[in-house]
């Protein structure tokens, strides 16, 4: 069983986030990490790997010192790594990026493709789903839990306040939640033979059957105008009511005024 | 000279400090006030290997080297003085002898459920009567037919009772050298369970207090012949060989308690408000940080240095790293000590309440000044070179 997982480079936020004076993310005074979501994917792979001796990729497109999370994952415990680095591939939304990944994924044999579910950068949730489409396979978002039997895997997807239960012959694309595991750590030794290891390193000429009017940022819809940081709520009202009778006649109160109940 | 680290380093030790902080920092309270081995903890090193850093992949181990395992013990001591303890005890001072001394089957037997993680070690040296003199040893092994017979006792033994192998030295036997009748000391291996082998009483310690330190007792303990390590009459080498080594450890220790010390303590500053601000903003604290800031680069380049020889002697089998050893011992230790006590000060009345991590690292830190070789030794070494 061959299993490829994609995965990003992004800036850790735990720090904050810190912008240029333009606006964009200065991923400089960042530190880069493997996104949450993608490491989850990742370790789900690992347990592949564990249960069924499953054969894991990592994949990932970016600039050349993406290579760090993939000597990461490598160091982990994956198997073979890929990174897809162009100048021409600069600057990509959400479908140029997915239609490159896509064109990387036709030059490699799968069973499963696992991406995570969004990264903490751009925070979409397209790009799996994208890469799914383009390559004609069908794709489960949000897995929480994931099942291999034989041919078909079953796949538990999160909603706000419900599961469902869904099941989808391979080959097919999963998308993960950061719920989904803990993801293992390193090992010292798998670290010293990740650095070691060969990258095995593509550009624009190495992918297949995309167009160059779909990549990169002159291949990308999105235009970005403006990056915030989330906006702090308000420091909102207290009260310090003396029973809970008071207590419950000002939730209720509140919750009418704002026209909820 | 390059002083920047490999990214094989880097990433190494961004593991260890994530591991830290997530699996050791939480429990390094509560295995200090119930004086409580983290067995917990043990298994999760295992599980990634960190019990075997600089043992060759044949042997079970991870195929590191001697600084990627000084900078793990210095990760683990940043939080948790006892942690980094265990793994120094077991990787230097059980394994590394083994490694070094033992034979095929020995290593086989041996190192490689031990770098795994499987099995823990320790190592047995001082007695009641044998702290720095170590030809004080009163304990005897004398071999009948197939098996050597062992009658003794040895104290303050790190990893005692949870440990699994124990690497022992005896008496076996008188030489003469330089006209004088001295003790023949020999090493052997020692498996938990052998009959007549059992467990005294379990220290109660000012510092490192979830780290299990116990009294070893030998009463007719019958091993088979093959666990003697290294030649017959060779224990003496061995065991300051092995203690060059578990300096290193120490030292990463020392280094890391400072460090995690000066880290705490930098936090606690810019928080802590007196007469209106921060006390970080009063130029007594900020020469104070950048004191002991400086102290602690200066141990850890020792350190790393000392790491480095040790690493050359893996290499060459040739390279002496005895003195280096030494002086970071000696001078990390120091550091630890001052640096945790100033931190401490600089925390006021809080820094002398358990609550606070710094009250346990300047307790944890004493220990590095006095256990494999105090600073008095480690000056013995350090002039004895320059002597001779």
């Amino acid at each position: 069983m061959k299993v490829v997982v994609c995965i990003k480079q992004v800036p850790d936020t735990k720090g904050g986030v810190k912008f240029n004076p333009d606006g964009t993310l200065d991923r400089g005074a960042m530190l880069a990490i493997m996104n949450p979501d993608d490491k989850a994917g990742l370790e789900a792979a690992l347990r592949l790997k564990d249960q069924y001796g499953a054969h894991v990729t990592v994949l990932t497109m970016g600039l050349p010192k993406a290579a760090d999370v993939l000597r990461e994952a490598l160091a982990m415990g994956a198997d073979d790594a890929v990174l897809v680095t162009d100048r021409v591939l600069g600057g990509a939304d959400t479908w140029a990026t997915s239609t490159t990944l896509a064109g990387a994924l036709r030059n490699m044999e799968y069973d499963l493709i696992i991406t995570g579910r969004q990264a903490i950068d751009g925070d979409t949730a397209q790009v799996g789903p994208q890469i799914a489409e383009h390559l004609g396979i069908p794709v489960i978002s949000y897995a929480q839990e994931i099942k291999l039997d034989g041919n078909k895997v079953t796949v538990k997807r999160q909603y706000d306040d419900r599961y469902h239960m869904v099941e989808a012959k391979l080959p097919c694309l999963i998308t993960a939640l950061s719920e989904l595991n803990d993801p293992r750590y390193m090992t010292p030794g798998g670290i010293f033979d990740a650095c070691q290891a060969e990258i095995t390193t593509w550009g624009r000429a190495d992918l297949k059957d995309v167009e160059d009017g779909n990549l990169g940022l002159n291949g990308s819809p999105t235009k970005i105008a403006k990056a915030s940081d989330k906006v702090r709520k308000g420091a909102g009202e207290k009260f310090v009511p003396e029973s809970p009778e008071e207590a419950v006649g000002i939730i209720i109160g509140k919750l009418k005024e704002k026209h909820v109940i | 000279m390059d002083f920047s680290l490999s990214k094989e380093h880097e990433m190494a030790r961004q593991l260890f400090k994530d591991f830290a902080e997530t699996e050791v920092k939480p429990l390094a309270q509560e295995i200090d006030q119930e004086h409580r081995f983290p067995r917990e903890t043990v298994e999760k090193l295992a599980k990634y290997g960190f019990l075997g850093i600089p043992v060759p992949k044949e042997l079970g181990g991870q195929g590191c080297d001697v600084l990627t395992y000084a900078m793990c013990v210095e990760e683990m001591s940043k939080v948790c003085g006892t942690t980094g303890v265990i793994v120094s005890a077991h990787t230097s001072l059980c394994v590394d002898p083994i490694m070094t001394f033992g034979t095929d089957e020995q290593k086989q037997k041996y190192v490689v459920p031990l770098a795994k993680g499987e099995k823990l070690g320790a190592f047995g040296l001082t007695e009641p009567g044998a702290g720095t003199d170590a030809q004080g040893q009163q304990t005897k092994a004398v071999l009948d037919g197939d098996e050597w017979v062992l009658n003794g006792s040895k104290c303050f033994i790190t990893n005692g009772k949870e440990a699994d192998v124990y690497v022992i030295f005896a008496v076996t036997g008188k030489v003469e050298k330089r006209g004088k009748m001295m003790k023949e000391i020999s090493a052997f291996i020692v498996e938990k369970g052998t009959p007549g082998f059992t467990f005294g009483t379990k220290e109660n310690k000012m510092g490192i207090c979830g780290s299990a330190t116990y009294e070893l007792i030998f009463t007719d303990c019958r091993i088979p012949k093959d666990n003697l390590l290294g030649k017959q009459g060779k224990g003496f080498n061995i065991a300051m060989h092995t203690l060059d080594g578990g300096r290193i450890g120490i030292a990463a220790q020392a280094l890391g308690l400072a460090a995690g010390a000066l880290e705490t303590t930098i936090q606690y500053v810019n928080e802590r408000k007196q007469f209106g601000r921060a006390i970080g903003a009063f130029q007594n604290t900020q020469f104070q940080l950048a004191d002991m800031a400086t102290k602690v680069e200066a141990a850890r380049l020792l350190v790393y240095k000392a790491a480095r020889a040790k690493d050359q002697y893996q290499k060459d089998g040739k390279s002496a790293y005895g003195v280096e050893a030494a002086m970071a011992k000696l001078y990390a230790a120091e550091v630890a000590m001052e640096v945790t006590t100033k931190c401490v000060q600089l925390h006021g009345g809080y820094g002398y309440i358990k609550e606070y991590d710094v009250e346990r690292m300047m307790r944890d830190a004493k220990i590095t000044e006095i256990y494999e070789g105090t600073s008095e030794v480690q000056r013995m070494v350090i002039s004895a070179a320059l002597l001779k």
